[in-house]
């Protein structure tokens, strides 16, 4: 059939398991698992590097779950993270609605990839949405930042495939006994 | 949605489009942006979404107090000995001047009745706890686990046991804003404790330091100088420490000479803070046109909405 044949022409060139379908309830915890992260007290370098934890989430289910997680939850969840840094109102917002119209542009091209050959993309993904906040912050008068602004985006790619690997987790296929 | 594999088929449809999306809470963001910065109409909203988030910072202590539990259980006999006789030395060393204090105190209270000045800042205060730092890199402020419930007010000032760490500048149920001295957008009106000059104490940004500005280059400010509230904004109460000059530059085609310090409260590695209540120092504040005179206040118009 010409569906299959274009089907297989688009499928990674690895082969995948069968997912079962993402429990609508993990998707809210994740969220909130993130954002503890977010808020969980830091000081010095560790601060500095801190990755946006709910902006990464926000990609993973943006690149994966799209049906569920759009531009819409993004820009709700960047006005909670207004509220939680003191930042204005809309900031956080647009970031993450730009963010994840991104993620959603490129999900396709960055689901070919292996997981460590996501995080590069993952990168830019996550510079795209800090580099709206810096706009923004321009636009309000902020100096150009330190060099340190642009670590929390790179240490967020790197904990890419770790984040992509504990968020599918729930979706893995029950061993049958049958396989093994 | 360039290739004819990426527009999903009409049963798949999912109402608008990304992009469309994309513009709608732009435009929606743009919207709060523009209403946040110039009015402050969203502080209701924004109350309302702290308090629930507050059980997550709740949660978030959890690690850290566990910890600190932890190590404090551990702490074998010698070293609380050792505490002991160091903190007993440290008594007897502060033990003349705690005993001249009460005088001078008194003395101090029945001269400034003679002067009919107003009394210094009263001593009421309320401990509170660091529950956060801010992650805005452009701005500089910490969160306290204490807000209006504790009779916190915006506009207090916030100590601990060095100097001075910053100023409330939102006060929520269970929560308060802190802007810390080093934000951009703050400055503390000080004077120089050797000399008595005043100026004015600027805030720089994360990983610069604050500057002492506007002092002309035949002022005589040098380093290891320290500096202490002057009281004159009438939102920090005069001869709380500040900081410490750490270098002055001249330059002869300069007005002003460049004067970098250090604070001396640990701005941003202090747990415990005091925040002061405003007492009877507190002046009747001038109507909201004169937030011209921006050094005055302790925090600038402009910090206070956009931090």
């Amino acid at each position: 059939m010409a569906v299959l044949r274009k089907a297989s022409l688009l499928a990674p060139s690895r082969p995948e398991e069968i997912l079962r379908p993402v429990n609508p309830w993990f998707i809210p915890l994740s969220f909130v698992v993130a954002l503890l992260g977010n808020l969980v007290p830091l000081a010095g370098m560790a601060a500095m590097a801190r990755p946006d934890f709910l902006a990464l989430v926000i990609l993973y289910w943006c690149i994966h779950e799209p049906r569920y997680v759009g531009v819409g939850v993004a820009w709700a969840l960047g006005l909670v993270v207004d509220v939680a840094d003191a930042t204005v109102f809309g900031e956080h917002a647009l970031a993450y609605a730009v963010l994840a119209y991104a993620a959603e542009y490129f999900r396709r091209r960055v689901l070919r990839f292996r997981r460590w050959q996501q995080a590069p993309q993952v990168a830019l993904l996550l510079m795209i949405g800090a580099a709206t906040v810096l706009l923004i912050r321009f636009v309000g008068g902020a100096p150009l930042p330190h060099w340190t602004y642009a670590l929390p985006p790179l240490v967020g790619a790197v904990l890419w495939p770790l984040t992509s690997v504990l968020l599918l987790w729930p979706q893995r296929p029950a061993r049958s006994s049958a396989e093994r | 949605m360039h290739h004819v594999s990426d527009a999903p088929p009409p049963f798949f449809h999912r109402g608008p489009s990304p992009f469309a999306r994309l513009a709608v809470f732009g435009l929606l963001s743009l919207a709060l942006l523009f209403t946040d910065s110039r009015y402050g109409y969203l502080e209701g909203i924004r109350s309302v979404v702290a308090i629930a988030l507050h059980p997550l910072q709740r949660i978030v202590q959890i690690p850290g107090e566990t910890l600190a539990w932890v190590a404090t259980y551990f702490t074998s006999q010698r070293e609380l000995a050792d505490e002991v006789a160091s903190l007993k030395q440290q008594v007897l060393v502060q033990a003349p001047a705690a005993q001249g204090h009460e005088l001078l105190r008194d003395e101090n209270a029945a001269l400034r009745a003679l002067l009919a000045v107003h009394a210094r800042f009263a001593n009421a205060a309320t401990a509170a706890e660091v529950l956060y730092t801010g992650r805005d890199p452009f701005s500089q402020k910490l969160f306290l686990n204490r807000g209006t419930d504790a009779g916190i007010k915006p506009g207090e000032a916030v100590i601990d046991q060095f100097g001075v760490v910053g100023q409330v500048t939102r006060a929520f149920p269970q929560m308060a804003e802190v802007t810390l001295i080093t934000d951009k957008d703050h400055a503390v009106p000080v004077k120089v404790e050797r000399s008595g000059i005043r100026g004015v104490f600027f805030g720089a940004g994360a990983g610069r330091m604050p500057e002492l500005r506007f002092m002309a280059s035949s002022s005589d400010v040098r380093p290891g100088d320290k500096l202490y509230t002057s009281g004159l904004d009438g939102i920090y109460p005069a001869d709380l420490a500040v900081a410490q000059v750490t270098s002055v530059e001249r330059e002869t085609g300069q007005m002003f000479s460049r004067i970098l310090c250090t604070p001396l409260a640990g701005v941003d590695r202090s747990g415990y803070l005091l925040v002061l209540r405003q007492g009877a120092a507190q002046l009747p504040r001038p109507d909201e046109p004169a937030e011209a005179d921006a050094p005055k206040r302790g925090v600038r118009g402009k910090g206070r909405r956009s931090g």
